[in-house]
């Protein structure tokens, strides 16, 4: 049954098993491949998407249950050529080496300060504990998180 | 540099990789270059480290060397285009070429593109392991920039009919400062088909003098990663492509005996393929590709296998099959072990172990292939493109000159991506389906039919005098490799020996192979030996050591981390640890807690030197990555297995470092710039192990020989 998903403000109408898990979806339907398989069972974070403003894991949520609700991907952040301020702090703190968990990591960030615009890094480091970085990058990807979150407030 | 082979590199080698290599020569002439690119000038690099054999001259000029190791173009609207086998993996290295390029070319960065790891496009290259891209590429690449800028010089001088002294490179220009006269490259190559093969080293300029490189340029494309537009391998897509999947077997060295696929055939656009030991199927999307698979019943047998329970006897065993070294495994001696234990005061012996652990690249093995008339075209993310295009072309019986391999820009690999088998297995889906696949292994998949990080026991028995002078060393490895087999400390007499065993699971190359094992155990030694004549452990080290670049870590790192301003406690423990692998030195200085069992490493400080540093923000970036992921394997990561199965084969099961793992860092790079740049990717990693493990001995007394070291907390003391 054709369902509509919503996703970074367009609408999309696909036909797909209704258990299609999203992850799938983005990157073989619609082409968005900035959400990344890392390990297909919530653990690592790489297929982070916001929905309805708050991360998930993407590999995991059933197409169904997302349908018509607001997606948000990586592809979405950018507005007219402007990066999000996330991705602004994590260019410039250069918070990434190979970078396949980057989209992961910029993604739940969004979502964190979406929620709690000046987290202390107690609260950063426990929001995050679910996005591997295995190339070890978390400490400039925290100190990105506290730029994006300074930058949002001036 | 050296052009020397030197035979440590040989036997790292063989230590990356068992796949066979084989040597192709690139054949092409002058004119195909310009057929294929368009005019302008090239310079070609022969007769570098890696291609000694290239360095006659070629016979006519419109001949060019069978072996040629890089080259660079600079089209008609002066643009530069660079082209070498290594491959880009999150080390930074498309950056830190393209500012050596851009430092002897004199050229901006903006104009300068590297095509990287495409077997069609780039010079054969052996792979990109073992720190070599910046002793090895770097250099080739600063002389063909060199030599190139040299030529748009002397292209500007016939030009303007003037003696070429004065005249100034600068921004992609050639300028007469007395004429005041300015052209740009792209107005000199215009119309101009020049080929220069250099072999011998032009003039470069020396680090001192570094203009860009050496500088915090920021990453090469680093827009398209936090944009998600960067496609890695995983991300691409082919017109007409199906989505492969692979039926894997339930047991290690398993073969097939029975496979009834008919209802896995009866979807529609389903593909099943079984040749040999191979079964997997292609679909038009990976949903029914994996609905497919689960409608495979197929039987396998495998043999009994060894577990995990036995493996410190098993590394043992000595291996049953030839060994492929020259001479037999590498064994060092100096002096009479004899003698030196003879004058020794005390003498220790004690044994070391470290476990299989996974490299877990987060983007796991993938590839897309692609078949057309009889020629094949594979994307995948490998450091060893070439090897692979060989692996594919003996696979499929069909000569290596028909298949294309192309890395992206990968995902990472840690030494972890040396083979094809993802490469192997989507050129065979393709090859029955006659369409493109693309094939992502899961994360199952990558921990259970990857490769492992060798484990091995370490046997080390050693002498010393009251007065704290080493006098004995005999060091036997088994299994975990010979890298870093030697240690950095003045020692008279010395035994030293690697022994292979058959491994007990597939085992391969790893982000500095045995040199973190082997510095573990030798480390980890050296607190116990200072503890046993009561020595302070960096005094202890500075007395055996007379290396000025390993003394110069080791003091650069104590004074970073404040070494020996507080004092240890059962609740808090410092420690030490030196070592140099790779042209690179490394001291880390490690605080512990100690809360009951829970163990937690508080505070890293890092020395490291490397030469002279082509980009400090990148090398950073490596050395603080190389400390986290470091952590891993020094505290908790350990593969499961029993009789040819993997346990443990998700991240669930499988910890790796995580946010809340996170110590404070503070590092001290050391930028000799008086000395030729050394690779930075590995050694980092090799002294944070043992340093944790004197900070525990340090808090609690208890000496912890084996990695990982608290998987389920603190051992009790015993």
């Amino acid at each position: 049954m054709p369902l509509t998903l919503l996703v970074n403000g367009v609408e999309h109408i696909v036909d797909v098993p209704s258990d299609q898990k999203l992850l799938y979806v983005l990157r073989e339907d619609l082409g968005l491949t900035g959400a990344k398989y890392g390990c297909g069972e919530g653990q690592c974070g790489a297929c982070t998407v916001l929905l309805e403003g708050k991360p998930v894991r993407s590999c995991l949520a059933s197409v169904s249950a997302v349908a018509g609700k607001k997606i948000t991907t990586i592809e979405g952040l950018e507005q007219n050529g402007q990066l999000h301020p996330v991705q602004e702090a994590f260019l410039k703190v250069e918070a990434f080496q190979c970078a396949y968990c980057t989209s992961g990591m910029i993604v739940s960030a969004v979502g964190l300060l979406g929620k709690n615009p000046r987290p202390t890094d107690p609260q950063i480091i426990e929001f995050m504990e679910g996005n591997v970085c295995r190339c070890g990058t978390y400490p400039r990807i925290l100190e990105a998180i506290r730029l994006a979150a300074s930058a949002r407030m001036s | 540099m050296s052009q020397q082979t030197n035979p440590d590199l040989v036997l790292e080698e063989r230590e990356h990789d068992v796949t066979p290599r084989v040597k192709y020569g690139f054949e092409l002439h002058r004119r195909d270059f310009f057929k294929l690119l368009g005019g302008g000038m090239v310079v070609l690099c022969a007769g570098a480290a890696m291609a000694q054999e290239s360095r006659s001259r070629p016979r006519d000029e419109d001949e060019l060397p069978q072996a040629i190791s890089a080259w660079l173009h600079i089209t008609e609207d002066g643009s530069v285009t660079v082209y070498t086998g290594k491959v880009e993996m999150g080390q930074n290295i498309r950056t830190s070429l393209t500012q050596q390029v851009a430092e002897e070319l004199r050229a901006p960065l903006g104009a300068i593109h590297l095509i990287m790891g495409d077997t069609f496009l780039t010079p054969y290259d052996m792979g990109t392991f073992g720190s070599r891209t910046t002793p090895t590429m770097g250099p080739q690449l600063r002389n063909i920039s060199a030599m190139a800028r040299e030529n748009l010089i002397d292209l500007a001088a016939q030009r303007w009919k003037t003696n070429r002294s004065s005249f100034i490179a600068q921004d992609g220009k050639i300028s007469d400062p007395q004429s005041k006269k300015s052209i740009s490259y792209g107005e000199l190559t215009k119309g101009q088909e020049l080929v220069t093969v250099i072999g011998d080293d032009p003039t470069l300029e020396p680090p001192s003098q570094w203009r860009i490189a050496g500088t915090a340029t920021p990453k090469v494309d680093g827009r398209a990663f936090v944009t998600g537009k960067h496609q890695y391998t995983s991300d691409m897509t082919r017109p007409g492509m199906l989505y492969g999947k692979v039926l894997r077997a339930p047991a290690f060295r398993a073969s097939l005996k029975s496979c009834d696929s008919r209802e896995a055939e009866k979807i529609p656009g389903v593909t099943v393929v079984r040749d040999g030991n191979f079964v997997g199927v292609a679909a038009p999307d990976s949903f029914t590709a994996g609905r497919a698979i689960k409608l495979i019943r197929a039987e396998w047998s495998a043999p009994p296998q060894t577990s995990e329970a036995t493996l410190f006897q098993d590394v043992r065993k000595p291996a049953t099959g030839e060994t492929d070294a020259p001479g037999g495994p590498p064994k060092y001696a100096a002096g009479s072990i004899e003698k030196g234990f003879a004058a020794a005061d005390k003498t220790l012996k004690q044994t070391y172990t470290v476990a299989y652990i996974a490299h877990t690249p987060l983007e796991p093995r993938a590839a897309v292939a692609e078949w057309q008339d009889g020629k094949l075209t594979v994307w995948t993310g490998t450091q060893r493109p070439f090897a692979v295009r060989d692996e594919l072309a003996q696979a499929f019986h069909i000569s290596s000159q028909k298949v294309r391999v192309m890395v992206p820009d990968t995902g990472s690999a840690y030494g972890g991506k040396h083979t094809g088998d993802a490469a192997l297995e989507a050129a065979r889906l393709a090859k029955a389906a006659g369409k493109p696949v693309k094939l992502i292994w899961t994360r199952e998949e990558e921990f259970t039919w990857a490769y492992f990080r060798p484990a091995g026991a370490i046997d080390v028995k050693s002498g010393v005098r009251n007065d704290g002078t080493v006098v004995a060393w005999q060091f036997d490895n088994y299994n975990s490799g010979p890298s870093g087999l030697r240690p950095a400390y003045e020692i008279a007499n010395q035994h030293i020996e690697f022994h292979p065993a058959d491994p007990p699971l597939r085992q391969g190359s790893y982000r500095g192979l045995a040199a973190p094992a082997n510095h573990f155990a030798r480390e980890v030694h050296m607190d116990e030996l200072a503890h046993l004549v009561g020595m302070e452990p960096l005094e202890f080290r500075l007395k055996n050591l007379t290396d000025s670049r390993a003394r110069a870590v080791l003091q650069a790192a104590a004074q970073k981390f404040g070494w020996g301003r507080e004092k240890n406690s059962s609740t808090r423990g410092f420690g030490i640890a030196v070592g140099t692998e790779k042209g690179s030195y490394v001291a880390t200085c490690v605080e512990v807690e100690i809360d009951r069992s829970a163990v937690r490493v508080k505070r890293v400080a890092e020395a490291f030197e490397c030469g002279a540093v082509v980009n400090p923000n990148g090398l950073r970036n490596q050395i603080s990555g190389a400390i986290m992921m470091g952590l891993g394997g020094a505290l908790f990561e350990a593969i499961h297995f029993d009789n040819g199965g993997i346990l443990n084969p998700h991240l669930a099961e499988y910890r790796v470092p995580r946010f809340s793992d996170m110590p404070q860092i503070d590092l001290e790079v050391l930028d000799r710039k008086d000395l030729s740049p050394a690779g930075a990717g590995e050694t980092p990693i090799m002294a944070l192990a043992p340093a944790v493990s004197n900070a525990i001995f340090a808090a609690s007394g208890i000496c912890l020989r084996s990695l990982p070291m608290v998987p389920e907390g603190l051992p009790k003391a015993g």
